[in-house]
């Protein structure tokens, strides 16, 4: 409904909208853009709403989106094969999962404060990957890579299938087999699932790596699109953008549900702003006002107390 | 062995000195930290240049805080060096150290940022690029290579950021003078390549594949790298359909001007030394009223 209402607005500012073409071998427009546009964001999301789904918080994806740009650039240039480059990026994220996976399930620290640590360090290691072999923001070329991340195929951005082809592989990991339900039994009560025989600490564990998977896998396709690794900037407030876009999809942040395909939606509400900012020509100034304002709104249509008030008001009105 | 070498150029700075000749001046460098691409080439270049000049810089680095720079300063001054150099980390709260400078009659130089005392007395000068004057250049070029007919859509960088108001400041200050120049179309890319290259596809969108835009500005290179990029997958010749300006002249915009992708960058000059020793050795040989701010050129390369 809110993705609904942005986008009528923006029909109303820009006539042209919608119009989409043909340009370069593939669909160009607006609504492309955002669906394009939103493609990193959703990945991180989806892998948060599992993380938020175990009653856990994962702050560090920027940083290892930054730190999987550090290692595509790194073997790029150290001349790997690139399908390698695309698993050692993988593994990349992989290990960051488990590594905030171990010490949230295993040492039982807060997950705010475990993966705290990954955010804070991981930008560095990203930098020092960089500065292992002399490189400053350094550039390289991937046809695969690429390819993946701003090619077409059938007219459709690559990047639309890769992300659907996580979003589908998520789906029958939660939907299909008994992980998504042991997850959200721990996320909405721990205790009560440990003493059900769920192995709640090896569900936390697993839902950290595969929130770390997902992450790299926006990674890859974020460092790619500029072809640079740039581990100070990229994904920049990425988590925020994540967290938020799971909570829009409806999700509690105490943990117990996960919802996947309005977790997509909601990324893609707030691609949708963010396009709308930028076409709309307002100031840079407001930028961030706007997008607030917006985002307050869309939870306001979301809070059932905000609701009932209203109702009772329109009642009221009709007396 | 420190302590000796240190004790021991001192003692050579003072016999120096004291017999007269400017040869081997000792001069304390504070330096802000080292971010980024720009800071870590400027201080590497003050270590290399100061050799040329027959200088023994002393280098401290204060990562960033300020209580490190002033506590430098201050040991600057216990050293007894013939001048200190400070690149700013904020503009204020300069005023007590500046002063115990003065009393102990050492002259101080700024370089990069500005500060605000109330008593300009306390530096003699400030020596450093002006971001405004790289608006301006930018803008000149585009009037001259459009004959002060553009649209033009800017790529700015971070919100409220000193290099973006400055640039922005000095750009608009010269194409205000063209009737027929305007900015159609403004947003922040935050300086970043991933920030142009999304800016730059928004603004391919609202204008209908830059439809009668003569040319892009932005604030910096990295932008300007990622707006190319955007223009050539929606199907456009940057650097031939648009004129494409910025400022920088970080390597990749190198090779972006020399492939025809770009049209010129104004030179953000990290080699300083060259400009900023001359005019310290020349004070401390004859010292005399400067002017506050003494501007370091800058340079605009093309195609």
């Amino acid at each position: 409904m809110a993705l609904a209402i942005i986008l009528i607005i923006d029909a109303i500012i820009m006539p042209g909208f919608f119009e989409i073409r043909i340009v370069e071998g593939r669909l160009f427009g607006n609504v492309i853009d955002i669906l394009y546009r939103a493609v990193p964001t959703a990945l991180i999301a989806l892998g948060m709403a599992i993380v938020i789904g175990s009653r856990g918080i994962d702050l560090s994806v920027g940083s290892i989106v930054a730190i999987c740009g550090a290692v595509i650039a790194w073997r790029i240039n150290a001349g790997d094969p690139h399908l390698l480059v695309f698993f050692y990026a993988l593994l990349a994220g992989v290990i960051c999962g488990m590594w905030n996976g171990m010490l949230v399930a295993g040492l039982g620290i807060q997950p705010i404060i475990a993966t705290l640590i990954l955010m804070v360090a991981g930008r560095g290691i990203g930098l020092l990957i960089n500065s292992l072999y002399g490189g400053i923001n350094p550039s390289f070329e991937s046809e695969l890579l690429q390819g993946m991340s701003t090619g077409s195929v059938l007219y459709i951005p690559t990047r639309l299938f890769a992300a659907a082809a996580v979003f589908f592989g998520l789906w029958l990991l939660i939907r299909r087999t008994a992980l998504g339900l042991f997850i959200e039994a721990v996320g909405g009560n721990a205790a009560a699932s440990a003493l059900a025989g769920v192995n709640s600490r090896l569900i936390t564990f697993a839902a950290y790596v595969v929130c770390g998977f997902t992450a790299a896998f926006a990674g890859v396709i974020m460092t790619a699109d500029t072809h640079t690794s740039d581990p100070v900037s990229i994904a920049m407030f990425s988590e925020l953008d994540a967290i938020l876009a799971v909570v829009i999809g409806g999700a509690s942040l105490s943990g117990g549900r996960i919802y996947l395909g309005m977790t997509v939606i909601g990324a893609l509400v707030i691609q949708a702003l963010t396009t709308s900012i930028l076409i709309s020509g307002l100031p840079p100034e407001y930028n961030l006002i706007i997008k607030a304002l917006v985002v307050l709104f869309v939870l306001f249509l979301q809070s059932e107390n905000a609701r009932a008030t209203f109702g009772l008001m329109f009642k009221r009105d009709v007396k | 062995m420190i302590f000796k070498t240190t004790l021991a150029s001192t003692a050579m700075a003072a016999s120096l000195l004291m017999s007269g000749s400017a040869l081997a001046q000792t001069i304390g460098f504070s330096q802000v930290g080292s971010e980024g691409d720009w800071r870590p080439a400027f201080s590497q270049n003050m270590r290399e240049t100061a050799e040329d000049y027959g200088v023994d810089l002393k280098f401290a680095n204060a990562q960033g805080k300020q209580e490190e720079q002033l506590r430098a300063v201050r040991a600057f001054i216990a050293q007894g060096v013939d001048a200190i150099v400070v690149a700013p980390v904020v503009v204020t709260g300069w005023e007590s150290v500046l002063q115990e400078a003065k009393d102990a009659e050492i002259p101080v130089f700024l370089v990069d940022r500005d500060v605000e005392v109330s008593d300009k007395s306390l530096y003699v000068t400030r020596i450093s690029a002006d971001f405004n004057l790289e608006g301006k250049l930018a803008g000149a070029w585009l009037a001259a290579e459009s004959v002060g007919t553009c649209k033009i859509v800017e790529l700015q960088g971070t919100t409220g950021s000193a290099p973006a108001i400055e640039r922005k400041g000095g750009f608009e200050a010269v194409i205000d003078q063209f009737p027929a120049m305007e900015i159609v179309a403004t947003q922040s890319g935050d300086f970043t390549t991933e920030g142009g290259k999304k800016v730059m596809e928004a603004f391919i969108k609202s204008t209908n594949n830059l439809e009668g835009i003569c040319a892009s500005f932005a604030h910096n290179d990295n932008m300007q790298l990622g707006a190319i990029q955007a223009m050539k997958e929606a199907g456009l010749k940057p650097g031939e359909d648009v004129l494409m300006v910025s400022v920088d002249y970080v390597p990749a915009i190198e090779d972006a001007l020399e492939a025809g992708d770009a049209n010129a960058s104004v030179e953000l000059r990290s080699a300083v030394g060259k400009f900023i020793y001359p005019v310290i050795l020349d004070y401390l040989e004859e010292p005399k009223e400067l002017d506050k701010w003494i501007v370091i050129p800058s340079d605009l390369h093309t195609q």
